[in-house]
């Protein structure tokens, strides 16, 4: 576990129940023998000794990497990755954005530090779309299943991930709590990030959109000091809009500010307390859903004329 | 802060390839880290030790190469070093600076046996 932030892996919990790791524990020393000497979770029948190859008894000094064998020389060699570290949670996310698309679901993806209104504008959402079209939401906490019992209380299915000591939501997890959320065709889903305006940043988890939300209490410079979330969103909700005549917070800076780092960044000004705001929102999300469906439909058009 | 999942995600490329390359040992391993990737090089550092123990890269030496940030303004198409995201173009003063080099985070190459 990191001690810088407490980030770490293994205790993340969907539901309440342990998230199935890509990689088992046992996976990790695939290469290293059992005290018994039966090779751990690894599909070669044979044992490396560390040396060189054993196979049927005959000790081969040729199944190196270097597929050969001078008395002193070292097997060591050197390989080209060029892999992007990522790489495997954007293939996770890409499957999901695959889920999304066959299905015509928009997924948005909220982030936001804590305490910037997030579950309380999500639920003022699923009140105002009740009816309009299916909504499930994905919650992720570091611990409680409190969130997702207020969604859940406002009328949409939610699964709560608890991500342990996790910064973050990762495109595995959430492609995991997909699959327990039976989600719908042609659906919105919400998936409301860890609050955390840093780390969630990286991780694609296969959404249409990121949508970043600051609420008016935090200070105006919050885009510049934690660029990253503002650049990779593209929608900016500026939350908690009611307070404004009770606070010294120059919203036209932070909104400013926040264009600096994302020029093309829409901005919503809003309040879920006092519904300021909501019907744009409301309206955005709506065409992104009816984009969605449009796209599943167009993409099928080829099919039919086939048929 | 997430360099701990970063480390996670070294490891899950180096035991992918090791599967596919067959070697049995990582000695070095070599990343290259944008300087606007929101990666603490130490932190990444302290990650990666323990991320890696037990695994088949448990002795290995990390290097980091760093990349300069880079930049490309978007209204008078000059290229610039940036430093950081909220940086103006030095020539017309537009935040329009679209980001050309500097933010990414690769496995670049490994030294193995």
């Amino acid at each position: 576990m990191c001690t810088t932030c407490g980030c770490g892996i293994g205790q993340t919990l969907i539901a309440g129940h342990a998230l199935k790791q890509p990689r088992k524990p046992g996976e990790v020393m695939r290469y290293r023998v059992h005290e018994d000497g039966a090779a751990l979770a690894h599909p070669h029948t044979h044992q490396h000794n560390g040396l060189n190859g054993v196979f049927n008894g005959a000790l081969d000094f040729g199944t190196g990497a270097a597929g050969t064998h001078a008395p002193g020389i070292s097997q060591s060699r050197m390989i080209k990755i060029e892999r992007d570290i990522l790489s495997k949670n954007n293939d996770y996310a890409a499957e999901n954005r695959d889920t999304f698309s066959t299905h015509g679901i928009f997924a948005l993806n909220l982030v936001s530090s804590p305490g910037s209104g997030k579950t309380t504008l999500l639920v003022k959402t699923i009140a105002a779309l009740h009816g309009t079209l299916p909504i499930a939401v994905i919650e992720g906490d570091q611990q409680t299943d409190n969130d997702a019992a207020r969604i859940r209380a406002a009328g949409a299915p939610a699964l709560q991930i608890n991500t342990g000591k996790g910064c973050h939501l990762d495109a595995y997890m959430v492609g995991q709590a997909m699959q327990q959320l039976h989600l719908q065709n042609h659906s919105l889903l919400l998936i409301e990030n860890v609050g955390n305006l840093v780390c969630p940043a990286s991780f694609d988890l296969g959404e249409a959109h990121k949508v970043v939300i600051l609420s008016v209490t935090e200070g105006e410079d919050k885009p510049l000091k934690y660029p990253d979330m503002f650049r990779v969103a593209d929608l900016m909700l500026l939350n908690k809009c009611d307070l404004l005549p009770y606070l010294e917070f120059d919203a036209e800076l932070a909104v400013d500010y926040a264009r600096r780092i994302n020029p093309k960044l829409k901005v919503i000004r809003i309040s879920a307390t006092s519904g300021e705001g909501m019907t744009e929102w409301l309206d955005w999300i709506a065409e992104g859903c009816r984009n969605a469906v449009t796209a599943v439909k167009r993409s099928a058009e080829p099919k039919i004329l086939l048929e | 802060m997430h360099e701990m999942s970063l480390a996670e995600n070294v490891l899950q490329i180096i035991e992918d390839t090791a599967h596919k390359q067959g070697y049995t040992r990582v000695k070095t391993v070599w990343l290259e880290i944008g300087q606007l990737a929101c990666v603490e090089q130490a932190s990444m550092r302290f990650c990666f030790d323990l991320v890696m123990r037990d695994s088949i890269a448990h002795e290995a030496r990390l290097e980091i190469t760093d990349t300069a940030g880079q930049g490309r303004c978007a209204q008078c198409s000059i290229e610039m070093p940036i430093a950081a995201l909220y940086e103006a173009c030095p020539k017309c003063g537009s935040y329009e600076i679209q980001v050309t080099g500097g933010d990414e985070m690769r496995v670049k190459e490994l030294e193995v046996e």
